[in-house]
This record gives structure tokens, C-alpha cells and sequence, in this order.
């Protein structure tokens, strides 16, 4: 045989499965997260938010930052999530977990009915056509008084509590933990599909949508698949938004919502899973900090730290601090 | 008559309104090498392109193994066994080399092993991400890649084009293996004249979109006058 300069591996599922493997600063950010329960335990309002929006973000980044499909009207699926969730509870049954399944799913259904469009558009056409979608919801959800609240919200959300037995209380704990375990689950659902080979074929369509097919690549199903899950996964989060507040304003399907769950996406990193959920922290505890100290000019700062990343930090929190770890690298070795 | 691997019949196409490839018919058996050859902008690689369904066919037949696939969508054509290495390369920039090869995987002889053996280069830029490699390492890895889908057919488009005459000495030898060693069928377009003539057992030329001239490849060689009606410039540029 030949000599490699590392040891062989034998097949193509053994590297793949190599690259799966469990680093150590994601069980450091696992727990970090468990810790603010105690470090923090006047802001778990907030951090229930931002799990929330940082499952938002993860799914927005498999759709976005693995298969390229860019969307502007995400928050389509985590309204209509959030609404599903909402009115299964006013209407009697709250009972939260199969009430956030339902929502999944249907947010799901909705994504697998209109993903046929989605393969067959790029570039600015997808741009108009996914945050067309976002907006027929809005107004639909505008005029469905009867059903929705309209303008004024979804009111009288009667969430039950978890098991029956974890109400959800004023301080958030309980809110906190639910979003947390349903946001560490769907992550490891990310994590699987990113590592599968279904996830490197989605990078290889983004990387190259004309040469993935001469490879043997059935890009319509890729992206009629991954669009579902991506759907389902914002539908989810939307639910757990309406769940935790027990309310559904309709800003959950406004263009601002979509619009921003990107910008926290790209202020994260795009395409490294953390990524969404670090740009979802960033982006609300700023908000949340500004907001308090500058009311009046809260957004602002926002933008300045916006304009700050693209900026100095291509490629997000998350890019920018890769290259701060390969300077460190190099600087060791050549200290040596 | 055994059944071609492929079969162009009176193959008319182009893009949009403008048609390259006027009236081709050409058959390949298993395991044959047929070299494309012509100036440039004669319809080479909108053959190729052809073949792969990513022009307009426009009218006649386009078989593989006695199935019409002219409508068929580009990727069940790579599924069928064709496996096209465009002009352009185009790895996917942000896999490693590896990643680039096992995205393509498709159960067949030709495993991640067997590829490292036949470019030992790729093997020790597995990890490196595609745009980090030079562009000799770019082609093998387009040419690896399409071999990790076990084609029947080759489509190589231009292969030597732009590298160094040692990188191409390597290219020249793999070629030489996929298709006398392992038996894979192939159609090369090349602006080496030479070069192609040598690798394959058979010609075309092609002149605007129309083939006009054919026959085996070792005829060709030693044929100046053909050469210098049809090719022209490109002899110049042999062996460079």
C-alpha cells in the first residue's frame, strides 16, 4: 500500500462521524447557559427570549447558512408557530408540549406546501417571494379578528403547567428551562442533519448550485426537505414564544421580525450552528442594555454595533473569533 | 450492433435562440476514449454541456444505453454515469479536499482510498478547504470528485488548460490509468492536440457546431495537413 502523512480512515462515513464529534467549548456553552440560572436570576425573562430567538436564528442558518437559501420572511413560519400554539391554548388545551408539537408541525406543513416555489427561485425573486409570503400572513392574521385578536394580540393564552406539575412562574424559571431544553434538543437536531451526509451535500449546493447536480445532487429535494425542517423548527420557537408569554402580539409575522432575525443571524455567523444563537444573545442583551440606559435613542446603538461587525468582524461574532484564535495560533507558534 | 454507452443522433442545440451544435451524431461504447478537438468556440464543450443537459436541445436524439435522456434533469444524468468535469473546475470552496470527494460518494470501485492512490497530492491536502488549493490541486480534485460518483463516462473539458507541465505529466497519467487500467469510457476535449490523440482512440473535430472530420486517433498524428486545416493555432500551442 501507500503511506499517508496521517493514518487512513477508512470510509467516508468514518470522517463524517470523526467531524461530529462533541468538542469541548459546546459543553462549556451548555452550561454556561444552565449557569444563568443562578448568576443571573433576575434576567430570565430575557434569557427565555433569547433562546427562543436564538432557535430562531438556528433555524433561519440551515436554511440560510448551510443550503444558501436566503429568506426574508422567516418569521412567516414563527408566527404562524407562535398563532397555532396561541390558539390551541385559548381554545382549551393547554397543555405545552403537544401544543408546541402541533404548532411544529404545522409550521412544517406550511413550509413543505410552499417549498416547490422556493426551488424554483434565486436571488432577488426569492427575496420577494418569501417576504410576500410574511406578509400575506400579517394581514391575514391583521383581518382574522375573530380568530387572532388582530392588532391587539392574541389574548387570554391558557398554558397549563409542564407535566403537570412545573407551573410557569412570574421570575421565568420554569420559561427559561423550557425554552432551553427544546432549544438543546432541536440544536442536536441541527448538529445531526449539518453532520449528515444530507447536511454536506446542502453546503455543497450552496457552495456551487451549478455544479452540485453533475455530482448527482437532486437540489429541488435538498431544498424542499431542508425548507420543511427549517419551517418547522422556526414554528417552534414561535410556540414556545407564544407558550412562555402566554400571549401572541402580531408583531411575531411582521417584516421587522423576519428582518431582524437575520440581522442577528449575520451578526452571529452564518453557517456554524452557534452562530444564531450567539447573534441572538449579542443583539437582545444590547437591545435590552441600550433600551434601559438611552430610551430614546436605543436604536442607535443598535445600528452602530451593526455597522461595527460587518465591518471589523466578517463572518460574525462567531467569524471574528475565529481569526482572534488563528492570530493566537500563529503568535504561539512563532513565539517558539 | 452492441448497445452505446451513448449515443448522439442528429443532435441540434444551443442556448436560447443561438445554436452551437448543428446535426451531431456520435456513438460511444464502453470503455472507449474519444478525443474532441477544434478551434476555440467551435461547440466542445457545449457538447459536453449537451450531454449533461445544461443547453437547449433542440432537436434530435440523445440516448444512454438505448434510453432517451434528453429530457432528463442533469443530476439523474450523473446518476446514470456521467460524470462531467467542467472547464471551470469550481470545487466547493468551503469543503476541505476531503469533503469535497465524499459529498460526491456513490457506492463503486472507486472508494476515498483508491482516489488518494491515483493523486497522492489530494491525500496530503485532504484538509485543506477547496479555494486553498493551487489550481493543478483544483483540477485533480474536480476530476476526483466526479470519479467518486463511479461514472461509466468520463466528460473532461479541457483538463491541462492553464497548469504546469509537471502537473500536467500527473493529470496525463491518471488519465492514462482511468481509462486503459480501470476501463472507464471517456470523452476529452483539449487544446493539446497531441496530447488528446495519445490519450484516446478515437476523434472528432468539430468546425462551427458540425463534425468534420473522424477516425482513429493515431491517424490523426501524423495527418499535418488535417491538423493545420481544422486546428490551426492550437498546434502551436502543443506541449506548452
Amino acid at each position: 500500500m501507500f503511506a499517508f502523512a496521517k493514518p487512513a480512515l477508512a470510509t467516508p462515513a468514518d470522517r463524517l462521524i470523526a467531524a461530529a464529534r462533541w468538542r469541548w467549548y459546546e459543553t462549556a456553552f451548555w452550561l454556561g447557559t444552565l449557569l444563568v440560572l443562578f448568576a443571573f436570576p433576575g434576567y430570565l425573562q430575557l434569557a427565555s427570549q433569547i433562546a427562543i430567538v436564538g432557535l430562531f436564528a438556528l433555524s433561519l442558518d440551515l436554511l440560510m447558512g448551510y443550503a444558501g437559501i436566503i429568506s426574508l420572511g422567516h418569521a412567516a413560519f414563527f408566527g404562524f408557530g407562535a398563532y397555532v400554539a396561541g390558539i390551541i391554548a385559548k381554545y382549551g388545551w393547554g397543555e405545552p408540549l403537544s401544543g408546541m408539537v402541533i404548532a411544529g408541525l404545522s409550521a412544517g406543513l406550511l413550509g413543505l406546501i410552499v417549498s416547490p416555489i422556493i426551488t424554483r427561485l434565486h436571488g432577488i425573486a426569492l427575496l420577494m417571494v418569501t417576504m410576500g409570503l410574511c406578509v400575506l400572513l400579517f394581514e391575514a392574521a391583521n383581518r382574522a379578528v375573530w380568530l387572532t385578536g388582530g392588532d391587539d394580540g392574541l389574548q387570554g393564552v391558557e398554558i397549563w403547567p409542564i407535566f403537570g406539575t412545573f407551573t410557569f412562574d412570574l421570575l421565568g424559571r420554569t420559561a427559561y428551562l423550557y425554552a432551553l431544553i427544546v432549544l438543546f434538543l432541536m440544536f442536536l437536531v441541527a448538529r445531526r442533519i449539518v453532520h449528515s451526509p444530507f447536511g454536506l451535500s446542502l453546503q455543497a449546493m450552496r457552495d456551487n448550485p451549478r455544479r452540485a447536480p453533475a455530482i448527482g445532487t437532486d437540489m429541488g429535494e435538498r431544498v424542499r426537505i431542508v425548507y420543511t425542517i427549517s419551517a418547522a423548527m422556526a414554528g417552534v420557537a414561535g410556540a414556545l414564544i407564544a407558550q412562555t408569554t402566554q400571549f401572541v402580539a402580531l408583531e411575531v409575522l411582521s417584516f421587522q421580525r423576519s428582518a431582524e432575525i437575520m440581522i442577528i443571524l449575520i451578526l452571529g455567523g452564518t453557517g456554524r450552528l452557534f452562530g444564531g444563537l450567539i447573534g441572538a444573545a449579542v443583539f437582545m442583551i444590547a437591545r435590552d442594555q441600550l433600551a434601559t440606559s438611552y430610551p430614546q435613542y436605543w436604536y442607535l446603538g443598535i445600528g452602530a454595533l451593526l455597522v461595527a461587525v460587518v465591518m471589523f468582524a466578517r463572518g460574525g461574532v462567531m467569524g471574528g473569533f475565529d481569526r482572534l484564535v488563528r492570530w493566537w495560533r500563529a503568535r504561539a507558534g512563532a513565539g517558539r | 450492433m452492441a448497445e452505446r454507452l451513448l449515443e448522439l443522433d442528429q443532435v441540434t442545440a444551443g442556448y436560447g435562440e443561438a445554436v452551437v451544435l448543428d446535426q451531431v451524431s456520435l456513438g460511444l461504447g464502453e470503455g472507449e476514449s474519444l478525443a474532441l478537438l477544434g478551434r476555440n468556440g467551435v461547440g466542445k464543450s457545449t457538447l459536453l454541456m449537451t450531454v449533461m443537459g445544461h443547453t437547449r436541445l433542440r432537436s434530435g436524439r440523445l440516448a444512454w444505453r438505448g434510453q432517451d435522456i434528453g429530457r432528463l434533469a442533469a443530476f439523474k444524468r450523473a446518476r446514470l454515469g456521467l460524470g462531467w468535469v467542467a472547464q471551470e473546475r469550481e470545487v466547493f470552496p468551503s469543503l476541505t479536499a476531503e469533503e469535497n470527494l465524499t459529498v460526491a460518494s456513490r457506492p463503486g470501485p472507486w472508494t476515498l482510498e483508491k482516489i488518494y492512490e491515483l493523486f497522492p497530492r489530494l491525500a496530503e491536502r485532504r484538509d485543506n478547504l477547496g479555494n486553498q488549493l493551487s489550481g493543478g490541486e483544483q483540477q485533480m480534485l474536480a476530476i476526483a470528485r466526479t470519479l467518486m460518483t463511479n461514472p461509466k463516462l468520463l466528460l473532461l473539458d479541457e483538463p491541462c488548460e492553464g497548469l504546469a507541465p509537471v502537473i500536467i505529466d500527473e493529470l496525463v497519467d491518471a488519465i492514462r490509468r482511468m481509462t486503459e487500467q480501470e476501463g472507464l469510457a471517456m470523452i476529452l476535449v483539449e487544446q493539446h492536440a497531441d496530447l488528446a490523440l495519445e490519450l484516446t482512440q478515437r476523434v472528432i473535430v468539430l468546425e462551427r457546431g458540425a463534425i468534420v472530420h473522424q477516425g482513429p486517433s493515431k491517424n490523426l498524428i501524423d495527418d499535418q495537413a488535417t491538423k493545420s486545416r481544422y486546428l490551426g493555432v492550437s498546434l502551436v500551442a502543443d506541449g506548452a
